[in-house]
């Protein structure tokens, strides 16, 4: 695996726009902004609504995604080009989700929304209609998943990346600065959890940092040991699966997993540890 | 609305989710006397960290939760129009920044 694998840029995009072996797939948690406007041909899929559990804190199993892609429209042949807003991280979650479930050809739009706006690329309302398919998925990759007791167990022993911004990492704020401020969880990051923010990974217009510079990031500047598994986490997992798209996509990092429960689960636990302040 | 998610819905979640401790900072964007309706605005810490970002609303504005102290607005638009301003946060306050592109 390596970048030119799992990462596309625009221009690809707009010349596999009408490619029928390509499906294009905006994902968001606001899907508003697909409403107002998309990427020409392109599907949504509502972060929230038809990726997560409707009763239970978990996403959706093995039986309703295959529902959900076969509803869609989406094959096991096609390959899924995903993108969205936030800097693409609902939809580095959507990436992380289709290779829980063993969809292999799967990309993701360098840039996502916010670099199609920002280089005025055209945008559409239409909605396709694509006919009914049959979707099998395969049983859920436990290797590319964290539970909170795997989390626990790891500290001190693997490499843990709490990819929220500083603030949220110190216990200064305890959700992204765009939301309003949260009191149920306590603040903090898991002990030994290094902070290296989604953002440091990402440009400003959104696209990824090369791969020297993010070798660099994790490595140098983070302290990060490759030789060890790593399990990154944030606050709802979205985030986080930016950062696992990172390590284990571009960067080719064999045992890298996202832990989906994130603070809101780990920050809501009785007893179990929590580090303050800057952490090292 | 609730957090559930961590989306940044355009322009910023309303004012009246917050409760009265927030420290809120928002504000509009415009160029040639037109609000700005497809750009980012992004709240930047010291040292340009970056903390949030939002595309902007219908009306080119945005919205942040932040935390008392001194922040960096940057906002991005389409034609590579950009600005900045610094503004100064508190708790229970809601700090206005308009920026002209």
């Amino acid at each position: 695996m390596s970048r030119s694998d799992v990462l596309v840029d625009a221009d690809w995009a707009e010349a596999h726009i009408n490619d029928p072996g390509v499906v294009i797939v905006e994902v968001d948690e606001d899907t508003s902004a697909y409403d107002k406007g998309h990427i020409p041909s392109a599907i949504k899929l509502d972060w929230k609504k038809d990726l997560q559990d409707p009763v239970r804190r978990d996403f959706v199993d093995k039986t309703g995604f295959e529902a959900l892609l076969s509803g869609r429209g989406v094959s096991n042949d096609d390959t899924v080009l995903l993108y969205g807003g936030n800097n693409n991280w609902f939809a580095a979650y959507a990436y992380w989700y289709f290779r829980l479930y063993g969809h292999d050809k799967v990309l993701l739009l360098d840039g996502g929304r916010k670099k199609w706006e920002l280089d005025s690329r055209e945008l559409s309302t239409d909605v396709p209609e694509r006919p009914r398919t049959s979707y099998t998925a395969s049983e859920q990759d436990a290797s590319l998943r964290a539970l909170r007791d795997e989390v626990l167990a790891a500290i001190g022993q693997r490499n843990l990346v709490d990819v929220r911004s500083p603030d949220e990492y110190t216990g200064r704020l305890l959700a992204p600065a765009h939301l309003p401020q949260e009191q149920a969880q306590r603040g903090g990051h898991i002990p030994t959890a290094r902070n290296v923010p989604w953002s440091k990974a990402a440009n400003e217009d959104g696209t990824f940092r090369s791969d020297d510079e993010l070798r660099t990031l994790y490595q140098s500047e983070a302290g990060l040991d490759f030789g060890k598994d790593t399990i990154a986490y944030c606050r709802i997992g979205e985030r986080s699966a930016h950062t696992w798209f990172v390590l284990h996509e571009l960067l080719d990092q064999p045992n890298v997993k996202n832990y989906d429960g994130s603070w809101t689960e780990y920050g809501s636990l009785v007893g179990v540890p929590i580090e303050l302040g800057d952490g090292r | 609305m609730s957090a559930d998610g961590c989306g940044a819905p355009a322009g910023g979640v309303s004012v009246s989710a917050a409760t009265g401790d927030q420290a809120v900072v928002e504000g509009r964007v415009v160029h040639e006397g037109a609000p700005v309706v497809t750009g980012y605005a992004r709240l930047l810490g010291t040292g340009d960290e970056f903390v949030a970002e939002v595309p902007l609303g219908e009306d080119g504005g945005f919205r942040f939760f932040a935390a008392p102290g001194s922040w960096t607005v940057r906002v991005l638009a389409p034609g590579g129009l950009r600005a900045e301003r610094v503004v100064e946060a508190d708790f229970g306050q809601v700090t206005k920044v308009d920026v002209t592109l």
